[in-house]
């Protein structure tokens, strides 16, 4: 007991937890995105995975590790383009779309990792990102090694959550992508184009997720292989219900799951006897319990998931 | 500025071509990617043909690989006409194979008999499974894809737990599996001296039965009623939440009759590997054909084609068989567009 | 007087449906034009083409002389043109300055300045008379308050030109002269208005012209003070159509009777101590201007929603509790509000809609299965007798016209000679000729011995249809009134709420 206990005071576990938490954080703006301007984006697992194989590809064949997190963005960006244009002006189920673009990214993905790629016994690595520890603040006592000396995408993912909450709440392009999620025939009817605002929300949302993606293969780890995203996409969406649609609550979210992720993590090697896929397990029961709690208070975005056709009688 | 503009009628030949559309315009993007990889796509296609239907075991083989698809196909598109994202496919045809391979060990049953009964209690796995999700979406509004979704990573878990577990195979050397099922529960070969098995009959059967209760039952109307528009539904006092349910139980028994069926008729036990995505690629086969059990089997047949005939292309060609995984994942987008083309025609 | 704004030859079609044909039209500067005609004459159509929602087929408009680009909201914005949609566009979920905000500053900026909108709106709020807290959630607004927000939208952007689409749809009488009041007010500082309508009173007494379209051509333009109501409705409608008389009968015993009846929902009661008796060969008429609890009162006659207090009886029935199949088992028939929301599922069929209610009955389906022949059978013989033009039993129902699809919905509903009808907005959105035909069936029931409950916001529809009335403001009810002893300025004060003691149920 005590054993479990102590694992609460190691500066490691909460330094692992805002690690953990960083794909997740990107995941979920990015869906907290689309879904405020009303379009459900089920791609996100797939988008995260190609994210993850553009951005360790792009440094494999010797772009440096920003270059990498650019061209992640970039092909979340395309690949949220093609969901956007299917589900937005064509009208299509945002469900089907969505799961068809999940499919299709993670295929493209293992494909053209395959194709450029020689695997052998052990999958190529790369040099990661390493911890930047940040000047003068790093040496706080137990704060420092955790908040201030992570690597930098974890800080441009805190310094992500502060700018989408900024930009929703208090400038003018923040309030159309929630009226566009509220109600696109209030946008067309104030002079503003609904279809416009939710591809670029798409758009933008879907480069967080690529870039979330590419932390797992240029920070988190150094390689590629599939099936490496494991869900984590899915329980982004989740996320989004628990975090009431909000960046800062978003957040919240996040370290609480990658808290009990990474404690999981720990407890496997403290508490024996249990199989270790009980622990595994823990994460995905999670969310789903957390879904149901809050589910009943859910302020859904009006206009989500529905299609807006202009001039259709 | 263009815009779309509802068709009145649509004429059959118009829904009967979507899908071969859309399947073709799949090929021709996939057959980009294959240049890529510095082959000539045609030669490829050639391959992955002759890989597949070009001699008669390539061809049991194939519709070895269908059998499951056309079950899973059955499941989504049962739940997805009533709007219900059934995304577990993949989780509840493992349920149906765990219970399937665990009460099979040693059920005391005969033959047939045994048979029969676990089929049925791989559909009553697949079914509870998936009651779950759509207990929780009518009571507490939880959306039921990212229940289902989630459940099927725990249901892996779960399953590799018991089969490094209590229901490890103490025979097996090497790469764990479950306990076997009895030998007298294997299902017969089709045809001899190949991996094609009755369970074949079994899926089309079903296919068979899923057409008659949509079509011709009290049901299977109050299901699409419930699907195309709930308010009015509810108004004519059709029971929402029996209604979904109903089709939930349905949905998840088929999935779990997949799996059932898998291990009685080709792999003996329960592996975690045993499924190369036969829930998801369900979804695929369901939307191929336009949520209707008779193109159910066609499309199952195809997406059956490309996944046999990919590995045998891929020996020959050197390109990646992900390419399956493509051309499939490209087919249901090419599809929702194909479908629209059928609701809507293009106006200035 | 120069005209501020023209349209000129405009042509628009849906499909096979020519919803505006060569229509042109004028507005002066400082008039208020009135837009008159019956339901699915084109009216809304053309504004919509107006404000940019759609761009015509054919045609222009000019704005102070200048052409208009077509299908674009934002230009008509900004030449000063404004839109106050018959269906606000405001998201409930936003705050009032949100909504009043949006699209009035440039993307670009990094910061909105809220300090000085909120000033201008309070500004412009006082100014025209139309108080609005900006802080407050829309969807806790009232349908009134509502509709001050949706015209304050268009004042914010500084429009000119006002377009008011059927404004007083949503209002009480002494809330609709309120209105106009405020909408003389704004002409006199300079505004020019348009407002559709399809009341004759309200056209005479608010408009300086009239503009009357008829099948989506403009037929006939009148100064307001040379024409009367009985030539307006005549270029209307075009043809004499009468509607169906009422004559009185006896009337039986009471078949549907509710006490004391009380529906709460979220926390909030919808319908409070709500009490009526509707007789055989009665139809009791309960008006009231739109969102005072009618919706949930059809709700708890359809079986939707139960009652929390109170009592329901049919024929001495406790049915309270009932479902919308026990209802229907009992012998309830009930035409919903909104045909293509509740009444029919348009992508299936008219047999399979016609027997949908009815599927588990023997008449329809044996051990499971659907009598398909004899559901098909059924449908036919509604077609025929109900006179539903355009349709087989395969057509799907989406494509039948609005009064087809309610003639329907109707035959569906009286085929099974029902004891008690619920008939909730009957004629809602239907053109002269489907409101005849609704009427002489719904009289005909009546003939027939059943009871009808009449939901309408329409007082002439309630004062030819039925034999008592109550009005239902703030979800209660007031006390029956014969119709014989019911006079229009009467009942309009009821429906605004202005009822004496002695009124109330």
């Amino acid at each position: 007991m005590t054993d479990a206990l102590e694992i609460l005071l190691n500066t490691s576990l909460w330094a692992a937890v805002l690690r953990i938490a960083t794909p997740l954080i990107f995941g979920v703006l990015g869906e907290v995105l689309c879904e405020r301007a009303g379009v459900l984006n089920l791609g996100i697992e797939g988008i995260m995975t190609m994210g993850a194989m553009a951005g360790w590809l792009t440094v494999f064949l010797g772009g440096d590790l920003w270059t990498g997190l650019a061209v992640a963005a970039a092909s979340g960006a395309l690949i949220g383009l093609l969901h956007a244009m299917l589900t937005v002006p064509l009208g299509l189920s945002q469900h089907v779309s969505g799961l068809g673009i999940t499919l299709f990214a993670s295929a493209l993905s293992y494909y053209l990792y395959r194709l450029i790629v020689v695997v052998g016994e052990t999958p190529p690595t790369i040099v990661a990102f390493q911890p930047v520890p940040i000047p003068l603040l790093s040496e706080i006592p137990f704060l420092g090694a955790i908040l201030f000396t992570q690597t930098p995408p974890t800080y441009l993912a805190l310094i992500a959550v502060a700018v989408l909450a900024y930009v929703l709440a208090r400038t003018p392009l923040g309030l159309a992508i929630r009226m566009a999620g509220e109600s696109p025939q209030a946008v067309e009817a104030q002079g503003l184009d609904p279809i416009a605002i939710r591809i670029g929300a798409v758009v933008v949302g879907s480069a967080l997720m690529g870039v979330g993606g590419a932390f797992l293969t240029t920070a988190a780890f150094n390689s590629f292989f599939p099936e490496m995203v494991q869900g984590r996409g899915w329980i982004c969406i989740a996320l989004v219900v628990f975090s009431g649609w909000r960046p800062g609550k978003a957040l919240l979210g996040a370290l609480l799951f990658a808290f009990f992720d990474a404690y999981q993590l720990r407890l496997q090697t403290v508490i024996e006897g249990v199989p270790y896929q009980i622990f595994l397990m823990a994460p995905y029961v999670l969310s789903i319990v957390a879904l149901i709690a809050v589910s009943r208070r859910a302020e859904v975005p009006e206009a989500l998931m529905a299609p807006y056709r202009r001039g259709e009688r | 500025m263009m815009r779309l503009e509802r068709r009145e009628n649509v004429p059959l030949t118009v829904v009967a071509a979507a899908p071969l559309a859309a399947i073709l315009a799949a090929l021709v993007l996939a057959a980009g990617l294959i240049a890529a990889a510095g082959v000539n796509p045609l030669a490829a296609y050639g391959q992955m043909l002759k890989g597949a239907l070009g001699s008669r075991l390539s061809v049991t083989e194939m519709l070895t690989r269908a059998t499951p698809l056309i079950l899973t196909g059955l499941a989504a598109a049962v739940a997805f006409r009533a709007r219900l994202w059934n995304i577990g496919g993949e989780g509840q045809f493992f349920v149906g194979a765990l219970v399937t391979a665990w009460i099979g060990h040693s059920l005391g049953l005969p033959g047939p008999l045994g048979i029969a009964v676990l089929m049925v209690c791989g559909m009553a796995a697949g079914a509870l499974l998936l009651a779950g999700p759509a207990f929780v979406k009518l009571r507490f509004g939880v959306d039921e894809v990212v229940t289902t979704l989630l459940l099927n990573f725990i249901v892996i878990l779960f399953v590799g737990m018991m089969i490094e577990g209590p229901l490890r195979d103490p025979l097996a050397f090497g790469w764990p599996q479950s306990v076997p099922v009895d030998k007298a529960y294997r299902l017969p070969d089709l045809i001899a001296g190949t991996r094609l098995h009755v369970g074949l009959l079994v899926a089309i059967a079903a296919a068979g039965v899923v057409w008659l209760v949509l079509a011709r039952t009290v049901f299977g109307v109050e299901t699409r009623a419930a699907g195309l528009n709930a308010r009015a539904a509810a108004f004519a006092g059709i029971s929402l939440p029996r209604t979904i349910m109903g089709v939930a139980l349905l949905s998840g028994a088929l999935a779990g009759l997949a799996g059932s069926i898998e291990v009685m008729g080709v792999t003996g036990g329960v592996t975690t590997t045993m499924s190369p995505g036969f829930g998801y690629a369900g979804i695929v086969v369901a939307m191929l054909a336009a949520l209707h059990p008779a193109g159910v089997v066609a499309a199952a047949v195809f997406v059956a084609t490309v996944f046999v005939g990919a590995d045998a292309m891929s020996r020959a060609t050197g390109v990646p068989s992900f390419i399956a995984d493509v051309i499939v994942a490209l087919s249901l987008l090419t599809m929702l567009v194909a479908l629209l083309f059928t609701t809507y025609r293009i106006r200035r | 007087m120069s005209a501020v704004l023209e349209l000129r030859n405009i042509t628009k079609r849906f499909g096979p449906l020519l919803a505006n044909d060569d229509v042109s039209l004028s507005l002066a500067q400082g008039e208020i034009l009135a837009l008159l005609g019956e339901n699915g004459a084109g009216k809304t159509t053309l504004m919509n083409i107006l404000f940019g929602h759609y761009a015509a087929d054919a045609g222009e408009v000019r704005v102070h002389g200048q052409p208009l680009p077509p299908g674009k909201p934002r230009a008509a914005i900004d030449v000063g043109v404004g839109m106050v949609h018959q269906h606000f566009t405001l998201a409930g979920n936003l705050t009032v300055l949100e909504n009043v905000m949006l699209g009035s500053e440039p993307m670009r900026r990094l910061r909105s300045a809220r300090g000085a909108a909120r000033a201008r709106l309070m500004t412009i709020s006082q100014r025209f008379g139309l108080p609005v807290n900006p802080d407050v959630k829309v969807s806790r607004l009232s349908v009134g308050e509502r509709q001050r927000v949706e015209i304050l939208k268009a004042l914010y952007r500084d429009a000119r030109i006002l377009i008011l689409d059927e404004p007083t749809a949503v209002l009480a009488k002494p809330e609709a002269e309120q209105l106009f009041e405020t909408l003389r007010g704004m002409t006199e500082g300079g505004l020019s208005l348009i407002f559709i309508s399809h009341k004759l009173q309200e056209v005479m007494a608010a408009s300086d012209r009239v503009a009357v379209l008829r099948g989506g051509k403009m037929v006939a333009e009148r100064t307001t003070s040379n024409t009367s109501p009985e030539e307006l409705a005549e270029l209307m409608v075009g043809r004499r159509v009468d509607r169906p008389m009422r004559h009185a009968h006896a009337i039986g015993g009471p078949v549907l009777t509710a006490e004391d009846i009380t529906v709460t929902k979220d926390g909030e009661t919808r319908l409070e101590d709500a009490s009526f008796r509707v007789h055989a060969g009665e139809i009791l008429g309960i008006v009231g201007v739109s969102g005072n609890g009618q919706a949930t009162l059809g709700a708890l006659l359809s079986g939707l929603v139960h009652p929390a207090s109170g009592k329901l009886t049919l024929e001495g029935r406790d049915v309270a509790h009932l479902g919308p199949r026990g209802l229907i088992r009992a012998g309830v028939a009930r035409v919903p509000e909104d045909r293509h929301a509740e009444g029919v599922v348009g992508e299936m069929s008219v047999w399979e809609n016609a027997v949908l209610e009815r599927l588990r009955s023997a008449s329809f389906s044996a051990r499971g299965f659907v009598r398909q022949r004899a559901a098909r059978a059924h449908a036919a013989a509604l077609i025929q007798r109900f006179d539903v033009r355009g349709a087989t039993p395969e057509t799907r129902v989406r494509l039948l016209s609005g009064g087809n699809m309610q003639k329907l919905i109707l035959g569906r509903c009286l085929a099974t000679g029902p004891k008690f009808i619920l008939a909730n907005q009957p004629t809602r959105g239907l053109d002269e000729g489907a409101i005849a035909a609704v009427h002489e069936e719904l009289l005909a029931a009546r003939a027939e011995g059943a009871a009808i409950l009449l939901i309408t916001e329409e007082l002439d529809e309630a004062l030819a249809l039925s034999d008592r009335l109550q009005a239902i403001v703030k979800g209660r009810l007031s006390r029956p009134v014969d119709v014989e002893a019911a006079d229009a300025r009467r009942i309009g004060l009821m429906m605004a709420g202005m009822w004496g003691q002695d009124d109330a149920a």
